[in-house]
């Protein structure tokens, strides 16, 4: 039965790149290091000791990010630009390797974004029941959302 | 200032190499040798203090040092190449050594790898955009070092725009390139930077302060009014306010402040704040 037999990859098939974009950082590295594995044991080295001796233990480095701990240079302050500033609380944090200690729910959609997809559904759910006379008062707007009914006529009523 | 000079002068004049560790947050000359503390034993003044014999003296422990900026290899020593203050972090992970540096002041930036800088797009070529970031040579971009660039979908890139990015590729023998993703290939805030706002240049040394981690103007600029800075390390500042006239007065706040005092400085925000 197909259902019983679980379909393997192959490793080739695993080691293309469409395979690998939905790995996270630490199963990239470590599919690296198994490959370095396979790789050194056939790299030639020097197996010289008095070169080991001359190797100096200064190393020189030019940037001043390894000497002074800068902050991220984006900043925002006041809710002037959201994105940055949920970048300030990242990047920062990272740094100091702090734990976040409240979490807050991060919503998927927001509220304002929400509200208008609950007004268009209303339209286009609406639309499916209408009759045929009615749904020439669904019409389209320019983005394509359906627009709520409009007042039915009603019949009026001559005056004398 | 006249005392570190006379001593300064003194050593000099005597050609002797003094220690690192004496001459921490003095002022040091380009010339000048410094020992590292494993070699104070063996180059200090024979016998000046009772230290008990080494039986290994000639395995010396090998601690890794890292030179920064402002210092270079010389053999065994550290020569000094910059004038400034003398500066060492300890090392905090256990990597032994920590680091020295020489805190400097300069307006001329020279690229440096893994610098996040802002740039200036001054021409576009074929693939690659040049982008001027105040060093020797204008800096290369590739359009694909964006996020979610693939060859049909090409970035919206315009010369004149303002680009926030880090080099890969920043030595004196190449061309420095640069790129607005990180490794993973997100953009982590790099890319290019929105519309308006006032680009201006300052000293490097102000970039370093105002990036400290408990710098204080920072923190009273936030709360003058809503604004978003953006900070390059060649010494390029973006400033956007809600109107011109806070941007120019942030701007000019940002300029002035690496020469006044903190009381002058707490003067000219109280005075901000009631108007």
């Amino acid at each position: 039965m197909a259902a019983e037999r679980k379909t393997k990859l192959s490793k080739n098939l695993l080691r293309m790149k469409f395979m690998q974009r939905g790995l996270d950082l630490e199963t990239k590295k470590q599919l690296e290091e198994e490959e370095k594995k396979i790789i050194s044991e056939e790299h030639w080295y020097l197996d010289l000791p008095e070169l080991k001796e001359k190797e100096s233990f200064i190393i020189e480095e030019q940037s001043f990010s390894l000497c002074e701990d800068l902050l991220y240079g984006r900043m925002s302050f006041r809710g002037f630009n959201p994105e940055v500033e949920k970048l300030m609380l990242q990047m920062n944090g990272k740094n100091k390797a702090e734990e976040v200690e409240d979490e807050t729910v991060e919503l998927d959609v927001s509220d304002e974004e929400m509200a208008r997809r609950y007004e268009t559904l209303v339209g286009t759910i609406g639309k499916k029941f209408a009759k045929k006379r009615d749904r020439a008062n669904y019409e389209e707007d320019e983005n394509g959302d359906i627009k709520p009914m409009k007042a039915k006529k009603m019949f009026l009523k001559p005056q004398d | 200032m006249a005392e570190a000079a006379a001593v300064v002068a003194e050593s000099l004049a005597g050609g002797r190499a003094r220690a690192a560790r004496t001459v921490l947050d003095q002022v040091v000359l380009p010339g000048e040798e410094l020992l590292l503390p494993e070699q104070e034993d063996a180059d200090g003044p024979g016998g000046a203090g009772e230290r008990p014999l080494r039986l290994n003296a000639g395995a010396r422990a090998r601690v890794r040092v890292v030179c920064g900026p402002g210092l270079r290899r010389c053999g065994d020593r550290l020569l000094v190449t910059k004038c400034g203050r003398l500066r060492h972090k300890e090392p905090g992970g256990g990597s032994g050594g920590g680091v020295y540096w020489v805190d400097s002041q300069q307006k001329r930036y020279v690229p440096v790898k893994g610098d996040h800088v802002i740039g200036i797009v001054t021409a576009k070529s074929g693939d690659i955009f040049k982008v001027d970031v105040g060093g020797s040579e204008p800096a290369s971009l590739s359009y694909l070092a964006f996020e979610g660039a693939t060859k049909r979908n090409r970035p919206n890139v315009q010369v004149g725009d303002l680009i926030y990015g880090q080099f890969v590729v920043a030595n004196k023998d190449m061309e420095p390139e640069m790129v607005c993703i990180d490794s993973c290939g997100r953009a982590n805030g790099m890319g290019v930077i929105g519309q308006d706002g006032l680009l201006f240049k300052v000293t490097l040394g102000l970039i370093r302060k105002l990036l400290a981690p408990d710098c204080e103007i920072l923190q009273e600029v936030g709360k003058l009014y809503p604004l978003e800075i953006v900070f390059g390390m060649n010494g390029r500042i973006w400033v956007k306010a809600k109107t011109i006239q806070q941007t120019l007065i942030l701007a000019n706040i940002l300029e002035a402040c690496e020469h006044m005092t903190a009381d002058q400085r707490k003067q000219i925000f109280s005075r901000l704040a009631e108007s």
